[in-house]
């Protein structure tokens, strides 16, 4: 059936890794940012540097990313000349754009120790653009025609929270071992492989990706060994195992999409 | 605003002499890509993509003990709700006095978010250029009251380009008139204003499923659901924004 077995929609011209790893460093970034804000509330001051410095480097590096994947880079600016609801990119670049800038902010005048209080600001600021930056990647995914990114248009976004949680959980474990850290990141896991099942019983193709289920046994594995307690080379190893779950979990998302033009040669919504 | 323009493509007619493929190229100035034999019956150009604005299909169907010949014409729908101008987000596509769908060489960015928009896989990015290229209904044609190229060249007025209301009701008569001499099969392809993309500036008359021709059978534009991408999407940045406070309230 179908014209020569052609796929009708076109599979995405995006470039991998650079896709992949913008919606994952996106995710580790805009909730490192509010782990950072919320440090900064609550007293957690050792908790506060390092999550600036994972927010605006997993910025940074995701708008690179993303500029290195244009087909024309030097016209990158084109992004913020219009804003468009319609356009999840649009709408994204909006939120990047300042984010990435206020976290580069915040991290400079950490590590410089001048005007501090605008970076304190600038990180609060960051702090509350994070959940954003968490969670728009799921509807530019969405928002397409490929079927099994549209079709999983309601879990998406809840397990690119979920992964964004334990992404940034995992990069502060990386660095000191912590209760509000390994709290996040069983909050986080919890969420993820939750609503990545409910997202694999409406579209069933999630099923037989390795990498999602890589994904999943990393992320167990990451909250068993966050809760040895005391031990900072578990703590590591939990960190390394959210990071790298966070990472299958959006390159099996993306796999998974793009080989589903192939498999469905005909889309209907 | 103009009158709607459009294309009307009766493929009952069409005698696969792609004379819309050179016209189309010739014009608009695209990038040959090479002699390419797919063994797809004599269809050597495969799809619509970057380079390819216009694409003549051919399909050959067994049908008692004879061959039936398919030819259709494929080009860019130009939908009244078009997927690829709603995800652009530098603003290069654009709809015209016309009603058509055309990208603004000098604004796209080539971040290709209009590619896999396309319910039907006709916008691409052209690799060397990085840009987005698809059929513009010869805009610079039209503007100066001229055919489309692919019209004008057309032997057998299998492409018909006109005001888009006049084109309707061509078709439905066409579509009677084929119906009484017993060719049941014969169907129009996106001339409903009630589908899924609300209607196509360029639509059909085909004489099979539009499977059969490489079309989706009921495409729907991914923004019709974008309002509720978004609630979601509101939802589950809440939900970060909760389980970071709630990770920060406990015991140190």
């Amino acid at each position: 059936m179908g014209y020569y077995g052609r796929p009708i929609v076109k599979e995405p011209v995006w470039k991998v890794p650079d896709v992949p790893g913008y919606l994952f460093l996106g995710g580790m970034a805009g909730a490192s940012a509010s782990m950072a804000l919320a440090a900064q509330v609550s007293g957690h001051s050792e908790l506060i540097r390092p999550a600036r410095v994972a927010a605006a480097v997993g910025s940074l590096a995701s708008v690179g990313a993303l500029i290195h994947d244009l087909g024309r880079p030097e016209r990158f600016l084109n992004m913020l000349r219009v804003f468009k609801v319609t356009s999840p990119l649009s709408v994204g670049s909006w939120i990047l754009a300042p984010f990435s800038g206020l976290t580069a902010l915040t991290v400079a005048t950490d590590l410089s120790g001048r005007f501090r209080w605008i970076g304190s600001l600038a990180g609060g600021a960051a702090g509350v653009l994070g959940p954003a930056m968490c969670t728009y990647t799921s509807v530019l995914l969405a928002d397409t025609a490929i079927p099994a990114w549209h079709n999983a248009y309601p879990e998406l976004p809840f397990v690119f929270a979920g992964s964004a949680m334990t992404s940034a959980a995992g990069a502060s474990l990386l660095v000191s071992p912590s209760r509000p850290a390994v709290r996040l990141g069983l909050i986080g896991s919890g969420l993820e492989l939750t609503s990545t099942a409910a997202m694999e019983r409406r579209v069933e193709t999630y099923r037989s990706s390795k990498l999602l289920t890589a994904a999943k046994a990393l992320t167990v594995a990451g909250a068993g060994l966050s809760l040895v307690r005391g031990n900072r080379v578990t703590a590591v190893l939990a960190g390394a195992s959210y990071l790298a779950a966070g990472i299958c979990t959006r390159f099996g998302v993306y796999r998974t999409g793009t080989a589903s033009v192939k498999l469905v040669s005909v889309q209907s919504g | 605003m103009t009158e709607r323009m459009g294309f009307f493509t009766d493929t009952s007619v069409c005698i696969g002499c792609k004379a819309c493929e050179v016209a189309c190229k010739t014009w608009n100035d695209i990038p040959a890509d090479g002699v390419d034999l797919l063994g797809m019956s004599y269809d050597n150009t495969g799809s619509l993509d970057a380079n390819t604005w216009r694409h003549v299909a051919f399909i050959e169907q067994t049908v008692q003990d004879d061959t039936r010949w398919l030819m259709s014409s494929d080009v860019c729908k130009h939908c009244t709700e078009a997927g690829c101008l709603d995800v652009c987000p530098t603003g290069a596509l654009f709809r015209t006095e016309f009603d058509t769908v055309v990208v603004q060489a000098d604004i796209c960015n080539g971040c290709g978010y209009c590619v896999p928009a396309c319910p039907f896989g006709v916008i691409d990015r052209r690799e060397d250029d990085g840009r987005a290229w698809k059929c513009t209904m010869c805009y610079d044609r039209i503007g100066d009251g001229l055919m489309p190229a692919c019209a004008t060249a057309c032997p057998t007025e299998s492409i018909q380009y006109g005001p888009l209301d006049e084109l309707r009701e061509r078709a439905d008569e066409r579509l009677a008139e084929l119906h009484s001499r017993g060719q049941a099969d014969a169907r129009l392809y996106g001339h409903s204003p009630d589908d899924g993309v609300g209607g196509a500036g360029a639509f059909f008359l085909l004489l099979d499923e539009p499977e059969v021709y490489g079309l989706p059978s009921n495409p729907v534009v991914t923004t019709r659901d974008l309002p509720a991408m978004w609630k979601r999407a509101g939802l589950a940045a809440v939900a970060v924004a909760a389980g970071v406070a709630v990770s920060f309230l406990g015991r140190r």
